[in-house]
């Protein structure tokens, strides 16, 4: 049953992957080939590259993939609330307003810190 | 011929075919003729004429206003040439078009386009997590940015990438949030529970049970949300034209290019379906079952048609979206989503289940 379910799913992606291939090949094959030192630079606006490329990057990156990390798994909390909460009924509607005002207490600290500003 | 019936009957060989059909006549073609839409469109907005010089010399200079132009751009992709960037990672430049690819097709398999006809539906598959399902799919994508800027070897394709994976890292946790409110109207994540959900009608048979009737500022949310997620314009900060040239993929070019334009097309078609199948209804017409001596093959058709219609029209919308509202800067696309989408959708949440414990 689960095979039979999930199995089309597998065959979608492989078609992905299978157009995708495709495409590479494609412009392998079909494609002219010439090559020269100047030409293989990455492209910086005509200038010539200087320096590393991903030496470093914002440390603001960083801090949004951590919110990210953490407001993503609370709300993965919410899902079999969300589906069953007419059982619950208000026991579980107070239990999560509870939950719910504990995420923005977070979502206004991690706003005060500035984690949220880009400059 | 019993034995090809038999065989038709097994739901994997249903579901092979049924993919084949929805993905070469419908979403393939759908994307392509929305990359030359798309020209057209931004042209008639722009008081330009857009595409129009491709034609068959043989045949009379047939232009076909500018139709052929879908054909001149896949011809020109094909005979280009590839390459790849000095010092670039080549395997992580190879592979980095295949997420895009996979993510925006996997979306397909859990979409009814009508109702069934007896046992045989058409839906590829319904899995029972259904929308969680979309969710794990479409984080897929990210990767596909994120190791195309970073396999660039390029200072602008790696901006391109970290904005990218910033952006759709933030956008998926509203994509989350605001379908929220939907799951709890229609009690289920799976796709067909919340279709048919949608077919029932508040005052008798009044008012439909549409998504966007229900959960009107959801629909919002999301709408917005998988625009940012898609990195279509207004929230492009990621492939921003005017300062980083072409972000993430700025380094491809030929068919690979060609396979990320596309993949970013099919998953604007995969949009548009998701919103349709969420918010308007489905495939379902409203007030259709008053007419019972409809013949079933004939409410499938016309359910069909709705579907397409609907589909047609948000993927113009959002076609029409990023030509008229003008782009966001990065910072104020992720202060509008940690900002504002964030806290209205944990308000609509907790609305949404008041409202609904005090009604029942």
């Amino acid at each position: 049953m689960l095979a039979t379910e999930y199995f089309p799913i597998l065959i979608l992606i492989v078609l992905g992957l299978v157009f995708a291939t495709v495409f590479t090949l494609a412009g392998i094959l079909l494609g002219p080939k010439s090559r020269g030192k100047d030409k293989e630079m990455p492209f910086e606006s005509g200038f010539a590259s200087k320096g590393l490329v991903g030496q470093r990057y914002d440390v603001k990156f960083y801090m949004t993939a951590l919110i990210f990390l953490i407001f993503d798994v609370e709300i993965v909390f919410l899902y079999p609330w969300a589906v069953k909460f007419r059982e619950l009924g208000w026991f579980g509607f107070i239990e999560v307003c509870f939950f719910i005002l504990l995420l923005l207490v977070s979502l206004t600290y991690v706003w005060k810190k500035g984690a949220l500003e880009w400059e | 011929m019993d034995v090809l019936i038999g065989i038709l009957l097994i739901p994997t060989v249903q579901a092979v075919l049924k993919i084949f059909v929805i993905i070469f006549a419908l979403v393939m073609p759908l994307a392509t003729v929305l990359t030359l839409m798309e020209r057209k469109w931004s042209a008639m907005i722009q008081d330009r004429v857009g595409p129009n010089r491709a034609n068959i010399p043989f045949l009379n200079n047939f232009r076909g206003r500018g139709a052929l132009h879908i054909a001149a751009d896949g011809l020109k992709s094909f005979f280009k040439e590839d390459f790849i960037p000095e010092g670039a990672d080549r395997f992580l430049f190879t592979i980095a078009p295949y997420f895009g690819f996979a993510a925006a097709m996997a979306t397909f398999a859990i979409i009814p386009f009508a109702g069934p006809i007896g046992d045989f539906t058409f839906q590829i598959t319904d899995v029972k997590p259904g929308l969680l399902y979309i969710f794990a799919i479409t984080s897929l994508g990210v990767y596909g940015t994120v190791l195309a800027g970073a396999g660039s070897n390029s200072k602008f394709a790696l901006l391109g990438g970290t904005r990218a994976s910033a952006q759709m890292l933030s956008y998926e946790v509203f994509i989350g949030l605001s379908l929220l409110g939907v799951f709890m109207v229609y009690e289920s994540t799976q796709i067909s529970v919340i279709v048919n959900g949608q077919n029932t009608y508040w005052f008798g048979n009044l008012i439909p049970k549409w998504g966007v009737l229900t959960q009107p500022i959801a629909f919002f949310l999301f709408f917005t949300a998988m625009i940012a997620e898609t990195k279509r314009a207004p929230f492009d900060a990621p492939e921003g034209e005017s300062e980083i040239v072409a972000g993430y993929f700025l380094e491809y070019s030929g068919m690979r290019f060609a396979a990320f334009m596309l993949a970013e097309y099919i998953a604007l078609v995969g949009v548009s379906v998701l919103v349709v199948t969420l918010f308007f209804g489905g495939y379902h017409i409203p007030w259709l079952h008053l007419w019972e001596s409809a013949p079933q093959w004939l409410v499938s058709l016309l359910q069909f048609m709705k579907f397409t219609i609907f589909t047609f029209f948000f993927c113009w919308l959002q076609l029409q979206i990023r030509w008229t509202v003008p782009k966001f800067r990065f910072d104020q696309t992720m202060a509008l989503g940690w900002k504002k989408l964030l806290p209205v959708a944990l308000g609509n949440v907790v609305v949404t289940a008041f409202i609904i414990l005090i009604a029942n």
